[in-house]
């Protein structure tokens, strides 16, 4: 899906070989991609090792909030397509788990550090799903807002992730037009569905806007990371095109963006936009949002529960080996 | 609102549509929480296909989501052993691999069937449920032949799910239309072959096969275990708290 902390670089050391520095900033600065066996920076693999295990944790947690909905889904085809949406994060969790790896750092070391609390993943799976709208919802704003942030890495210099990024946009699109899809339908609904629907807006609408991160003047790092291309635009500029698309989208609902200063500047050619809880989006980011205890007891309660099925995988497979062998 | 079927192909139509929508919707409860992010995404496969082979098997029956999602209990014809619940990751297993090799043998007899919309359905769908038999068989001998828990956890996986075995051999008056018409195979024709099938993964998994008991059946005639209702609830409370809504 995407991650929250896009912003942090962590601290850049300089204390690299000048050389291999200035070859490495000269081949970024060209587009070139970097591949996993290639001279990087320590800053530049940390960097990375923490946005794409953030980028893969978000994907595992994101399965949680849609997951409440699949034996729950109102119609055999909702229920499939859903459920193949599912998926398809389990998928992306996967490539990105594997395209972390090519820096050197393990799955289990991963999933250790998102268990313990030590990694993040992004804000948006921390609000409950509480109607079928949210199902709705959560495709078209939250994968909408993740298309956005995720187009431009198709392009980050990081080869591995870059080539990672391309499969997972493209399937990105399609769980996008399934939630608006699922929205016409609620919005065009009974009064029941509309209330869904336009309640279902205003819980979503504000965290959407939190997933690109703080403002650009409370994003020191982002400097240093647009330099390296593991970013591409900042997160005021991500924000202020995601709700230039999607104010007319909800306009063509017949909803309400619940924002009482959303209105259209004609001068700079978009919406102006009200001030963003940060207040909210800094707790949600220290564990403190709404089900953030849910989803990390759901995901540890997995790992845990799983723990005597890998170890039978891996006793079976030693013992094939030792049977072949003998 | 749907009501007892009474023509044997309906009928028919009914218990292996129910068969897949009840164990497709049990699978997909894992989605998410799979001890393993591959099994979660194979999981979910499983999930999927049987839910697309449920659609297509009920709409042929009716309307698929008005006989989905507005029957009660007594009017699913799904097995017992579907609808049993997940437990485990062993008790899933195990009823996968009991549930699935029966189901292989059978689509692969129903490619035969004098009905035309059977036989193209059974072509389709032999190839899913061949890797879902493999699946489920590869994961029994992963656990059976693992470590003493994992051993221990599958043969009560299996303990759990034995008993309703017979079900899927059972030729009641309806049944017995159906295969007399020449659109369904008469699963007593590959008992034989189911037991000695299963016995093999079980040799291989290194477990002894459960003992036999006194059959528990019904589920094809509407009487079935506690916790189809449980399912039902969770699965049609949106059609029924709002039967005028479309999704």
């Amino acid at each position: 899906m995407y991650t929250t902390e896009l912003q942090k670089t962590g601290k850049i050391e300089n204390l690299e070989d000048p050389q291999l520095l200035d070859a490495f900033e000269a081949r970024v600065a060209a587009d070139e991609f970097i591949e996993p066996k290639d001279w990087m920076p320590e800053a530049y693999r940390r960097t990375l090792t923490r946005q794409i295990s953030q980028h893969a944790h978000s994907e595992i947690v994101g399965m949680l909030p849609e997951g409440n909905w699949i034996t729950r889904a109102p119609s055999l085809r909702r229920k499939a397509i859903l459920l193949a949406k599912v998926q398809d994060e389990a998928g992306h969790g996967l490539y990105l788990y594997c395209a972390a790896e090519t820096l050197g750092t393990s799955r289990e070391q991963m999933v250790e550090a998102l268990h313990s609390g030590k990694a993040k993943y992004s804000t948006i799976f921390n609000y409950p799903t509480l109607t079928w709208a949210d199902i709705g919802a959560i495709g078209w704003l939250v994968d909408g807002a993740a298309i956005m942030n995720q187009v431009p890495l198709q392009r980050t210099s990081y080869g591995p992730y870059a080539r990672a990024m391309v499969r997972i946009c493209k399937e990105e699109s399609f769980h996008q037009r399934q939630g608006y899809e699922i929205m016409i339908a609620m919005a065009n609904g009974t009064p029941e569905q509309k209330r869904m629907a336009q309640d279902a807006l205003d819980r979503w609408w504000w965290p959407s806007l939190m997933m690109f991160g703080p403002p650009d003047e409370n994003s020191p790092n982002t400097a240093q990371s647009m330099r390296w291309r593991i970013k591409r635009d900042t997160n005021d500029e991500l924000r202020q095109k995601f709700v230039d698309v999607t104010v007319p989208q909800a306009e063509f609902l017949g909803l309400t963006v619940p924002d009482p200063d959303l209105a259209w500047n004609e001068e700079k050619g978009g919406y102006d936009f009200g001030e963003i809880d940060w207040e909210e989006f800094y707790a949600v980011v220290r564990g403190e949002g709404p089900v953030a205890k849910e989803r990390m007891k759901a995901r540890r309660e997995a790992w845990d529960d799983g723990a005597w099925v890998r170890e039978a995988a891996d006793a079976h497979e030693a013992k094939r080996k030792q049977r072949k062998a003998a | 609102m749907a009501t007892i079927a009474v023509d044997p192909r309906e009928d028919y139509l009914l218990r292996l549509g129910d068969d897949a929508l009840v164990l497709g919707q049990r699978v997909s409860e894992w989605c998410g929480h799979g001890p393993v992010l591959e099994v979660d995404i194979s999981l979910a496969n499983l999930a999927l296909d049987l839910i697309g082979q449920a659609t297509l098997l009920l709409d042929e029956a009716g309307d698929g989501d008005q006989l989905a999602f507005h029957r009660d209990v007594l009017d699913f014809r799904n097995c017992l052993l579907v609808e049993q619940p997940n437990g485990d990751f062993a008790q899933t297993i195990a009823r996968h691999l009991l549930y699935t090799t029966w189901q292989h043998m059978l689509l692969q007899r129903l490619q035969q069937s004098s009905d035309k919309f059977l036989s193209e359905f059974a072509h389709k769908a032999v190839k899913e449920v061949a890797y879902h038999r493999d699946l489920a068989s590869e994961w029994t001998i992963r656990l059976g032949d693992g470590t003493e828990e994992s051993a221990r956890r599958m043969a009560e996986g299996l303990a759990w799910n034995w008993r309703l075995i017979p079900e899927l051999f059972e030729v009641d008056d309806a049944m017995q239309a159906a295969i007399d018409s020449g659109i369904a195979p008469d699963p007593r024709e590959f008992e034989e072959e189911y037991r000695a099938a299963i016995a093999s993964v079980l040799a291989e998994a290194r477990l002894e096969p459960p003992a036999d008991q006194r059959p528990i059946l019904g589920g094809r005639r509407g009487h079935h275990s506690e916790h189809l209702g449980h399912l039902l609830a969770v699965m049609q409370f949106l059609p029924r708290t709002y039967p005028d809504a479309k999704w």
